[in-house]
């Protein structure tokens, strides 16, 4: 699992790749939860341009982070959700949760208008 | 004729997959099962589906069923008449109460981030499922998908 993480404006911009299963979450959570303290819980955009495979241990990694985030005061939001993940994220009711934008710039803005 | 004589070398097919519960072969178990289908054409929707219901077992029997240790999981593949038969056993915990550990949101480990989606989400992604489970002996779970009506393998 790779994943590229960019700060803008203070918020961080996560972006996976590869397969989002248990084996690929473990590592991946500690280290998001790391740039979140270094990013002092300002935002967090997690983009799944390209993830083309996602389980529920997908939905956890989502899940835990909107939890910290939530605790903390700062908002997430997600993006560019290929067809593929649809069915999980509808059947999961995360997009009620958390809000879902086509691509990393209008998730961006929604973080900063928030 | 012709095309009848191989629908029934498709009925015949099978195949059996064992690995330690080791996480990286979640991604080796539903790869193996996608390979196995590929002679039925099924859609990327279907292929999709079918891959994340066998990820979901083989993770459960790696993190409920052994707790993250050690032990051996079972994966059996059958075709037949353009439904694929997945089984995923394994020998560890098991669970005592089935109709609990199905319900959407149900989870034994909220520490772990589980949020107690993956068995509601084999059962939406295939067209049958069930559990056998014996507290201590382990866990087994078989889920059917149709793949190819019968029509188009006629
Ligand atoms: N192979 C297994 N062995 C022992 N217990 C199991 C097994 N599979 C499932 N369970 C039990 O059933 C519960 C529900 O499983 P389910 O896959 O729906 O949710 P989860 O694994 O807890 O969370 P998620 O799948 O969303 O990460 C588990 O929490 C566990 O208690
Ligand atoms: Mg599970």
């Amino acid at each position: 699992m790779q994943i590229d993480k960019e700060v803008v404006g203070g918020v961080l911009v996560v972006r996976l790749r590869g397969e989002l299963d248990h084996h690929a979450v473990e590592p991946l959570r500690d280290e998001i939860e790391q740039s979140l303290e270094n990013t002092h819980y300002r935002g967090l955009v997690l983009s799944f341009q390209g993830i083309d495979f996602m389980d529920s241990s997908g939905l956890g990694l989502i899940l835990g982070r909107y939890r910290t985030l939530s605790s903390r005061g700062g908002k997430m939001v997600l993006c560019e959700v290929n067809a593929n993940l649809r069915k999980i994220f509808e059947l999961s009711g995360i997009f009620k949760v958390v809000p879902v934008f086509e691509s990393e710039d209008s998730a961006l803005r929604a973080i900063k208008e928030a | 004729m012709e095309q009848k004589v191989q629908s029934k070398v498709i009925a015949a097919n099978y195949m059996h997959l064992q690995f330690p519960s080791r996480s990286e072969n979640e991604s080796l178990a539903r790869v193996a099962v996608a390979a196995f289908v590929t002679v039925l054409d099924p859609t990327m929707e279907q292929l999709t589906e079918l891959k994340t219901a066998v990820s979901e077992a083989v993770t459960n029997a790696i993190i409920h069923g052994y707790d993250g240790g050690e032990g051996e999981v079972r994966l059996h593949c059958a075709l037949k008449d353009g439904t694929v038969e997945v089984v995923v056993e394994d020998d560890g915990i098991g669970i005592e109460d089935i109709d609990q550990a199905r319900q959407p949101l149900f989870t034994s480990r909220p520490e772990l981030e589980r949020s107690g989606m993956g068995l509601t989400i084999i059962e939406n992604f295939v067209d049958e499922f069930f559990i056998s489970s014996e507290p201590g002996r382990g866990t087994r779970v078989t889920m059917r998908k149709v793949l190819a009506s019968s029509e188009t393998l006629n």
